[in-house]
């Protein structure tokens, strides 16, 4: 069963082989390292960049005008904040030209905390990234979902911001990807780039299939009747353990929203399952001020509130500057499992 | 600042008598069509103005020096906001940058969206054009890359002025397009009014040139000409275009123009005494017996003529309607649920 960056990975070369990728670029993204967290290992149409994020939204941003599919990497979010008008550039083009120029482009970039990464490792963009209207913006939970929102994000003719959530790029989730193999140690000897010296090595790719995830579909990842849970990235897996531990223990049913999409976000099965349940918690780990969460809290008191049975509510990050490396420190700015174990108790037994 | 030039045209240039005319010709729609620009922002029949006056000599070569079309075969042009002399030179009509000007329906750059003189023209690689003075730099970065992977003769153009030199795209763009991994055909160019805003540019700037910038590169031409002179313009520019296209590199070029009418309609847009480009072209085709007079006059007439006709047309085409705000946001349209409202 393949890890996130390994689902990537593959659809990576799924969009060069079948989608007409030509450039995936960044720093480090090509070889050796194929990628800080290996997300790039392999590709024949990866290459290294400058050690520049204006420079490759920039040049992202061109080779889409010139009619191509470009697939740019930011090393770190932390590091993007550099080139976010050229971000809004991405994102305003198709309007602000009357829409007589499309930029087809993906910009993928690790976000979030989880791996000791400190204050300049540990950054969410969620947020901002919803501000940048124009652009959509995907954030997988799980392989097969990093896989399919990464081939539609490619096929997409709008700029897609593909937030990897770097804690869970190790991880391994349900379902094999269209064509991988079962066998996990067959998969590594196949893609996976040798430890030392790798001038020599060349993937063995399996057969790979098309597999979309559409953008603007969130996923039921665990239904219920109780509460709804409305989360994505690296809350997403914390959350649906907790709630299948509380279904097990007969405390109560979580309806379990993964988003995978921020924009444009699935409005329907949002309200759909409110109400069903009436009561309903944002959980990411963003900061809780000016919260992508409070403005879909604010709809939903908006267009729901006569259905809510209760207060609707947001599990944020602490407003802190920063995440400190210590795990003291980290633990308490970001939310963590004890956090939403405790908010979802308190919902499914309030009256 | 030093100017490198070459050598003054002289009657024996292959040139054709009749191009200068062509040039003058549309410098003098350039201007007509700026000075009517300026006074729709002074009457209220638009906003702000900002514009090129003054950037004739220099722009109009440059756009007539384009191998115009669409994909990778043809050249991209990643312009700023003074660039009006270089779609002319292309052969764009007045009325669409005066539809732009009154930000009406009909503008095909930006459906009322964008300010004046910030087109975009897919039939002929004009890529938008945003009020951010640097931004172009970076992203012809990316159709350099194509350019450069497709070889054949398509380049790109950049141009920009010389305050926006001081931000890092600026600086990306020569760092990208002479990475020895694969060099990019662009044509980087700087046009040095001497201002940014009200900022004077030599309080600020301590290169000699900016073009001397061109020497941290080892392999990369820079020259700084007198952008003033549409003669010398033409040449630097055939020059430099030849040497990317066939070379595959790039090349840095500053041309050194006046402001005439200040930095936007934000700083009053008069006429301030800095050289005109036009007048002094127009004594330079008589003196050399390229031109009669009376011939210069009447381009005067006629393109004053045709920017008044268009422009009373564009006074009569409709504004956007409130409804267009959801047109384009996406490159599909946007679903039922997107939220609306703006707000409660």
């Amino acid at each position: 069963m393949a890890n996130m960056a390994q689902a990537i990975r593959m659809a990576l070369h799924y969009g060069e082989e079948k989608l007409g990728v030509k450039e995936i670029f960044g720093e480090d993204v090509g070889p050796p390292l194929g990628g800080v967290f290996t997300a790039t290992q392999g590709l024949k149409t990866a290459w290294n960049s400058p050690l520049d994020e204006r420079g490759i939204i920039g040049a992202a941003i061109g080779l889409a005008w010139a009619g191509q599919r470009p697939v740019a990497e930011v090393q770190f979010v932390d590091y993007i904040f550099n080139a976010i008008d050229l971000l809004k550039i991405a994102a305003v083009g198709s309007w602000s030209s009357g829409g007589t120029f499309k930029t087809p482009m993906v910009v993928m970039t690790p976000t979030g905390s989880g791996i000791h990464g400190s204050i300049y490792h540990s950054h969410s963009f969620d947020s901002i990234a919803t501000k940048l209207h124009g652009m959509k913006v995907v954030c997988p939970s799980t392989p097969l979902d990093a896989y399919g929102l990464m081939i539609s994000a490619i096929k997409d003719d709008n700029p897609v911001l593909y937030l990897k959530p770097k804690a869970l790029l190790r991880t391994k989730g349900e379902g094999l990807i269209p064509g991988e193999p079962s066998d996990e140690r067959q998969l590594r000897d196949m893609i996976d780039a040798p430890i030392g010296d790798r001038s020599q090595w060349k993937p063995r790719w399996p057969d790979l299939q098309e597999f979309e995830i559409p953008l603007g579909k969130a996923k039921v990842s665990k239904p219920g009747t109780g509460v709804t849970a409305v989360t994505h990235g690296r809350m997403a897996p914390i959350t649906l353990e907790v709630a299948r531990q509380l279904s097990t223990e007969g405390a109560g049913e979580v309806e379990v929203i993964d988003l995978r999409t921020l924009i444009p976000y699935d409005w329907d099965t949002i309200t759909g399952s409110i109400r069903k349940t009436g009561r309903v918690i944002f959980i990411n780990e963003e900061t809780e001020i000016t919260n992508f969460g409070e403005h879909l809290i604010r709809r939903v008191v908006d267009e729901l509130f006569y259905e809510l049975k209760a207060r609707p509510r947001l599990l944020a990050a602490k407003a802190a500057p920063g995440i400190g490396l210590s795990p003291n420190l980290e633990y308490a700015t970001t939310p963590q499992r004890p956090d939403v174990e405790r908010v979802l108790r308190e919902m499914l037994s309030e009256p | 600042m030093q100017l490198q030039e070459r050598r003054e045209p002289s009657m024996a240039d292959s040139v054709d008598p009749q191009f200068w005319l062509l040039v003058h010709d549309i410098m003098v729609r350039t201007r007509c069509l700026e000075e009517r620009l300026i006074k729709m922002s002074k009457s209220g029949e638009g906003y702000f103005w900002i514009g090129g006056p003054g950037e004739e000599a220099f722009n109009v070569p440059l756009g007539l020096s384009i191998k115009k079309g669409a994909g990778l075969e043809n050249d991209y042009l990643h312009l700023h906001y003074r660039s009006s002399g270089i779609i002319l030179g292309m052969g764009a009509p007045v009325i669409d940058t005066i539809r732009q000007m009154r930000a009406v329906a009909t503008d095909p750059y930006s459906k009322g969206r964008n300010f004046v003189n910030h087109p975009s023209i897919p039939a002929w690689n004009v890529l938008p054009v945003y009020p951010t003075i640097e931004t172009q730099y970076a992203t012809a970065i990316g159709t350099g890359i194509a350019q450069a992977r497709a070889g054949g003769q398509g380049i790109t153009i950049v141009n920009g002025g010389d305050a926006g030199t001081a931000e890092g795209d600026f600086h990306s763009c020569l760092v990208w397009a002479n990475r020895p991994i694969l060099p990019l055909p662009i044509l980087i160019i700087v046009v040095n009014n001497g201002y940014g805003i009200s900022t004077p540019m030599r309080d600020q700037h301590g290169e000699r040139n900016i073009s001397d910038w061109a020497k941290t590169f080892p392999n990369m031409p820079g020259r700084t000409i007198d952008g003033n002179d549409p003669m010398a313009s033409y040449r630097a520019i055939q020059e430099a275009m030849t040497y990317v296209r066939k070379e595959r590199k790039p090349y840095l070029l500053e041309a050194v123009t006046s402001r005439l009418y200040g930095h936007s309609s934000s700083s009053g847009a008069n006429r301030v005494p800095e050289p005109d480009c036009i007048k002094a072209f127009e004594e330079k085709l008589t003196s050399l017996g390229l031109a009669k007079r009376e011939r210069l006059e009447m381009a005067w007439h006629t393109n004053q003529d045709e920017v008044d006709k268009a422009h009373q047309i564009v006074k009569q085409e409709p504004f956007p309607k409130a409804d267009d705000i959801w047109e384009h946001v996406f490159a599909e349209k946007i679903s039922p649920s997107y939220p609306r409202k703006g707000g409660s």
